[in-house]
């Protein structure tokens, strides 16, 4: 049951239409529905099938009202639906508040819908929050006058391997129809049958396979879907709601999180029209048992002197040998956080880094990253929060997406470009094929071959496309691999007018950019190479000097902790498989001689770490997530369990024993000193330009070929491309006899799926079941040139190792293979040392 | 006696294989296309609209007035849409016409769509019926060959496609906006007006929809004029048509006549209800009219005359019971045709029919009280004008109607503990001078 905002305050006087509702006249926008004017008045009419974001189907009938005059003087006959009935200058309704027609006409649909429903609320998992339960208490007779045969149907069964139905409770509203199709635009359930038979179907070989399918289970007004994680462990009424945010991606979802008995039971979307409207994935709203995993760590650990083994330790013990280690390693200490952070949070590790240690040396982009992409965050990023918004993806003419692929790596930012879309919105995506995601937006794909982004991004502003002032351009963080790209997008917007936000992947990034985890930025944007910015940091934090120099980023810490010269590193929430290089990472974390590690659960680290902290998953601390746009989405504390602390606690409580004192100890008081942080308003850090791209030599022009690699781990790995078999638009590239089946070298593209291997999603069996399934994709050419069918394996091949996949067909161009970055148990930076624009050897056949 | 009959649309059907073009072509067959051809399009429509002609499918709506809704000079593909989804209990008017001269409709549909600038036309027929599917196609092939259909046709610059589809079997589609949902490949549910077929019909495109007789009667407007059409039927009800009687008569069949013709006429004209029994009751257009009974006989069969008597002219098609038939018997088998056929979109449709099903049943084994008799009629009044589409109303016609006018016959069965009634007296095959 939800009322839209008023939006009356947007309108002008002469749009306003006036009518009288249960006589009281009411002046409503043109266009508005009678049952929604109904709303602003504070009159309720039951329904069903209505929901304020789906179009108008006037299929259940149980909103009928009389409609007394139309406007024109005239009653209209029969009680009309008022879902469907827009309002008119004059017009007169009667609801079944003041009309005995209106009530009599909806207690006579309520009879109806409730012939063939089992009634079986005691045992019904919507029992107790249930539209037609509540609707029958207040517009339906006391007593059904029914005493013949219900429809009934075997029960449940599975649209999906989370979604259940148990048709014989469906009301067929078709809500979740038509949510899957006008608002996800995965039509893989409809209604089949006819009559009192109709119920929602599938298609056995098109699985109900969609990354929204819980929004169905939450708008469906009565029991008949119900998750497979969520049915029959609770009632609504045993459920404390608590309002909190989403902790997976960077679209900063509302949440609502049910719980009892200190145990989080289901999650929901929340409402925000500004930002995931009433919507939220399926990623958001199952993937939270992570958090109760068996593997999550509830006390500090200590590397005992004697054993030389992790033993439990008191808090106070853990903060002093914690403090004693970074001491010790005093000027040589690497920081590296991961993407679960909290803003709060974040700007403690930035603290912590400067003030305790004494370094720059801090990096939270735990992925593939590069120099440019840091200077791009400064420069471009950093302390420009709200300049482009959702509103702005519907308000603006063109969406041009680089490097990002929203269903996948931000899917409300995904459902509000399909949504725009359908309003006129054109959408572009530079990208090595035409993605499902960028079918449903009804987007044009720019073709690039990985690598040779930065030239398609240059000829943006003089082709077809026309970038210009009404356009908006969404980077993905997988732009940083690509030398050049960030640079190129920022240089387009520069010169076209067009707005510019860049859109990672994890929810706490953009906090980590706004509270200096980067060895070139402090909190606010302040550029660490300039001299009033450093001074107005040191004075917000009460120090008298700051390291002056930029500090290693993240692969050079793990490569200065291999070799040595980093004696300690701090370790907060990375999965050391993100990395560029997990295997030197773990050398890194091997050779480093103190490591301090802060995990929910223990990772990769934590047994090599000499001081474990668990600390808190989102639902036992507040904070604060800052989305793509910059929006900060505050939370509180659900649970208080002490056997965590928020990562700030931790990492205050060392600082005190290494003596210094951080400025704070609780969430609010962190919070308190970012803003009087506040942002810089000062001289930014310089726009990152070809001319300056540090490290990695920028393209021949004119020559597609992929840039090398420019993580360490990669370059020099003895690779064999062959740019004249690899260059974008070159025939199919020479096959040549492989084991088994023929093999060509192709390039990869790659990104991560929503639902991946990633450990935040562990615990949901039914949730990791609707993951889509892992396949390699290729063009038709180069398929032909394998010499396998569709469906057969492939085997994609480094120095490193080789993995294979299932091969379908996509428009990609020839000499080109996409594969999922960590799915399937397949991480690729891991089992191949391959990222996007890295070329492999592609065989036909399994390896 | 006969001279009431007025056989227009009919005329040709005693002809040798009056389904070939052949045949049609020998009965001034396509020469009102070539008139309405040198016509100027929108006085196509207005001679329609003068003629009075109205639809024919059972609601009566002005043809002309619906062509004149199509906004023209839009840019937009126009769409002719013929329904011959003929699917109602008892009517059988479109299916023996289309069987019996299918160039009728072709040569009709090509003027019509002509006036509306539609250049291309669809004849949505009713799948079971796979002989009339393959006579039209025949037909329309012929018609091609002949230069009827196609570009330029007969060097008029006009060009149209006419295309025939075959329903897949459901009565809904027989409802115009689902039956636009089901040739687009849809599952058809009606869908919801606004915006009205008019504007936004078949692909979005404005689409005229019009019954079978209603466009077979074109040719024969455009070959005699508005004025001789009118010279046939009452003041507001003009013009010929087919009533098709079925049922305990003698001989049933298709009886063409002007509109406004009684019940009592037809009956002379058909050799009279069974012989030895007597007119019970009758259904003027088909199982979704409410039905009427003896003292009926002398009301005018037109849309005002049987408006007046509290039922609806709908398609003609006169169903006739004799006192052997179960009325109660009789409302369940349609009632049981109606929640076959409810397509589920709508609550009171899908629900209500599911019930006064088994309500009906239960009534019709002498199970309940005249208490049930008020349920009944309460649940119709919940149907009647709340469901989506007019499926749900006419599903209640036939329920209020009977208890209207035989409450006692229901009443008997609770007291009989049963069905008083001898079934096997209300067959065809019964011995003549069955009683009941």
């Amino acid at each position: 049951m939800t009322v839209t905002p008023n939006k009356a305050a947007e309108v002008t006087k002469p749009d306003l239409v006036t009518l009288t509702i249960d006589d009281v006249e009411v002046s409503v926008a043109k266009e508005t529905l009678v049952i929604r004017a109904a709303e602003q008045l504070g009159v309720q009419i039951p329904r069903f099938c209505d929901h304020p974001l789906l179009a108008p189907v006037g299929a259940c009938r149980q909103c009928l009202v009389e409609v007394v005059d139309a406007g024109n003087g005239r009653p209209i006959p029969k009680p009309q639906a008022s879902c469907t009935l827009a309002v008119a200058e004059g017009m007169v309704v009667k609801t079944q508040a003041t009309s005995p027609v209106a009530d009599k006409a909806q207690q006579g649909i309520m009879e109806f819908l409730l012939i063939n429903h089992p009634l079986d609320c005691p045992v019904c998992d919507k029992g107790g929050e249930c539209p037609l339960q509540n609707q029958a208490m207040s517009n339906g007779r006391g007593e059904s006058r029914y005493v013949e045969e219900k429809r009934t149907f075997p029960k449940p069964i599975n649209i999906s391997a989370q979604v259940l139905l148990d048709r014989e409770r469906c009301i067929l509203c078709a809500r979740c129809t038509r949510f899957s199709e006008q608002i996800a635009g995965d039509p893989f359930i409809a209604m089949i049958e006819r009559g009192a038979l109709q119920q929602v179907g599938i298609y056995e070989e098109e699985p109900f396979e969609s990354y929204f399918s819980g929004n169905t289970i939450q708008i469906c007004p009565v029991g008949a879907l119900t998750s497979a994680s969520y049915r029959f462990r609770s009632r609504p009424f045993d459920l404390v709601s608590t309002p909190s945010v989403c902790e997976h991606c960077a679209s900063g979802c509302e949440l609502r999180t049910d719980h009892r008995r200190g145990k989080v039971m289901r999650r929901l979307a929340g409402f925000d029209a500004e930002v995931n409207e009433e919507w939220n994935c399926d990623k958001g709203r199952f993937a939270f048992m992570y958090a109760r995993q068996p593997d999550r760590l509830t006390h500090p650990l200590v590397r005992d002197e004697d054993t030389n083994e992790l033993r439990p330790a008191s808090w106070p013990e853990a903060f002093i040998v914690a403090a004693r280690g970074l001491q010790a390693a005093a000027g040589s200490v690497g920081v590296l956080t991961g993407g679960r952070l909290t803003a709060e949070d974040a700007y403690a590790y930035s603290t912590f880094a400067r003030v305790a240690l004494g370094t720059n040396d801090i990096d939270f982009r735990s992925r593939p990253h590069s120099a440019e992409e840091a200077e791009f965050l400064a420069s471009t990023v950093a302390a420009t929060s709200m300049e482009v918004t959702y509103s702005d993806l519907e308000k603006t003419k063109k969406v041009v997406l680089v490097g990002f692929e929203p269903e996948e790596e931000s899917p409300i930012v995904f459902l509000r470009l399909r949504k725009a879309a359908g309003r006129g919105l054109q959408v572009f995506s530079v990208a090595p094929f035409t993605s499902r995601g960028l079918e449903k937006m009804h987007g044009t794909l720019i073709p690039a071959v990985p690598g040779t982004e930065p030239d398609v991004i240059e000829s943006l502003a003089s082709s077809k496309t026309g970038v210009d002032a009404d356009t908006v351009i969404l980077v993905g963080e997988r732009m940083a691999t690509v030398p050049g790209a960030l640079s190129a997008v920022a240089a387009l917007a520069g010169t076209t007018g067009a707005k510019l936000a860049w859109v990672p992947r994890r929810a706490g990034d953009r906090g980590a950019v706004e509270t200096g985890c980067l060895p070139n930025l402090l909190p606010g944007g302040r550029p660490v190479s300039n001299a009033d910015a450093r001074v107005d940091a040191g004075a917000a934090w009460g120090v008298t000097s700051l390291p002056d120099r930029p500090g290693r980023d993240g692969d050079a810490i793990i490569a200065a902790a291999a070799d040595g010269e980093l004696k300690a590193l701090v370790v907060g929430g990375v999965d050391l498989a993100d990395l560029s290089d997990p295997l030197l990472a773990a050398q890194a974390v091997l050779k480093a001689g103190f490591v301090v590690n802060l995990e929910i659960r223990a990772s990769e680290v934590s047994p090599h770490a000499d001081v474990v902290f668990p600390v808190a998953p989102v639902a036992e601390k507040a904070g604060s997530f800052v989305d793509w746009e910059g929006r900060v989405r505050t939370f509180d504390t659900i649970f208080r369990d002490l056997s965590s602390l928020p990562d700030l606690r931790v990492l205050s409580g060392i600082a005190e024993e290494m003596g210094f004192n951080l400025g704070f100890r609780t969430v609010e008081q962190a919070r308190a000193r970012m803003n009087e942080f506040g942002a810089w308003d000062g001289e930014r850090a310089p726009v990152p330009s070809a001319l300056s791209r540090p490290s990695v030599p920028a393209p021949a022009p004119g020559a597609a070929t992929p840039a090398a690699p420019n993580h360490p781990a990669l370059a020099g790995s003895g690779l064999p491309p062959d740019p004249s078999t690899v260059a974008a638009g070159a025939p199919a590239p020479g096959a040549s006899a492989g084991s088994g089946g023929s093999a060509v070298d192709a390039v990869l593209a790659t990104w991560k799926l929503l639902l991946d291997d990633g450990r935040m999603l562990d615990g949901d069996e039914y949730l990791k079941a609707t993951a889509r399934r892992p396949v390699a994709l290729v063009s038709a050419g180069t398929l032909v040139s394998l010499g396998v069918d569709v469906g057969a394996r492939v085997t994609l091949r480094t120095d490193h190792g080789s993995v294979a996949f299932p091969v379908a067909v996509a428009d990609l161009p020839d000499g080109v293979v996409w594969a999922p970055m960590s799915s399937g148990g397949v991480n690729l930076l891991r089992d191949l040392r391959a990222s996007a624009g890295s070329v492999v050897r592609l065989e036909g056949g399994a390896a | 006696m006969t001279d009431m009959l007025t056989p227009v649309l009919s005329d040709n059907w005693d002809a040798e294989r009056p389904w070939t073009l052949e045949s049609y072509e020998r009965t001034e067959g396509y020469a009102a296309l070539r008139t309405a051809l040198g016509m100027d399009q929108d006085a196509v429509i207005e001679l329609v609209k003068e003629s009075g002609l109205r639809g024919r499918g059972g609601a009566g709506f002005p043809t002309g007035m619906k062509w004149g809704f199509i906004p023209q000079g839009d840019n937009k593909p126009h769409y002719l849409v013929v329904n011959a989804d003929e699917s109602e209990p008892g009517t059988c008017k479109d299916i023996p016409l289309m069987m019996a001269s299918p160039h009728t409709l072709v040569e009709g549909v090509i003027i019509s769509s002509f006036a509306i600038r539609a250049n291309h036309a669809f004849i949505y027929v009713r799948g079971e019926v796979l002989h009339v599917v393959r006579r039209l196609q025949r037909a329309v092939q012929e018609a091609y060959l002949a230069g009827h259909l196609g570009t330029n046709i007969h060097g008029s610059g006009y060009d149209l496609e006419l295309t025939v589809h075959a329903g897949a079997g459901a009565y809904i589609c027989g409802e115009e906006t689902a039956l636009l949902d089901s040739l687009e490949g849809r599952r058809g549910q009606p869908r919801l007006r606004p915006p009205f077929p008019a504007v936004a019909g078949l692909y979005a495109a404005p689409t005229v929809i019009n019954n079978v007789e209603s466009i077979a009667s074109v040719p024969c407007i455009v070959r005699n004029g508005a004025e001789w059409f009118g010279s046939m039927g009452t003041e507001k009800s003009k013009g010929m048509t087919l009533y098709s009687l079925s049922g305990h008569v003698k001989r049933p069949g298709q009886y063409e006549a002007p509109l406004g013709i009684t019940l009592r006429e037809l009956l002379d004209l058909s050799g009279g209800v069974r012989e030895g029994h007597e007119l019970k009751f009758w259904t003027p257009g088909g199982s979704s009219t409410p039905i009427l009974t003896g003292e009926h006989l002398d009301v005018p069969l037109d849309y005002e005359g049987v408006g007046a008597a509290g039922s609806m002219l709908g398609t003609k098609a006169l169903q006739i019971f004799d006192e052997t038939t179960c009325v109660v018997r009789a409302v369940l088998r349609w009632t049981e045709f109606y929640k076959h056929e409810s397509c589920g979109k709508c609550t009171p449709c899908r629900e209500g029919t599911w019930w006064l099903v088994q309500t009906l049943a239960r009534l019709e084994k002498g199970q309940g009280s005249e208490a049930d008799l008020e349920l009944l009629l309460d649940q119709c009044d919940n149907i009647l004008g709340r469901a989506f589409c007019a499926l749900g109303d006419g599903a209640t016609s036939p329920i209020t109607s009977s208890i209207q006018y035989f409450r006692q016959e229901y009443i008997d069965h609770f007291e009989h503990g049963g069905c008083p009634f001898d079934h096997t007296a209300s067959t065809l095959f019964a011995t003549a001078g069955a009683i009941a």
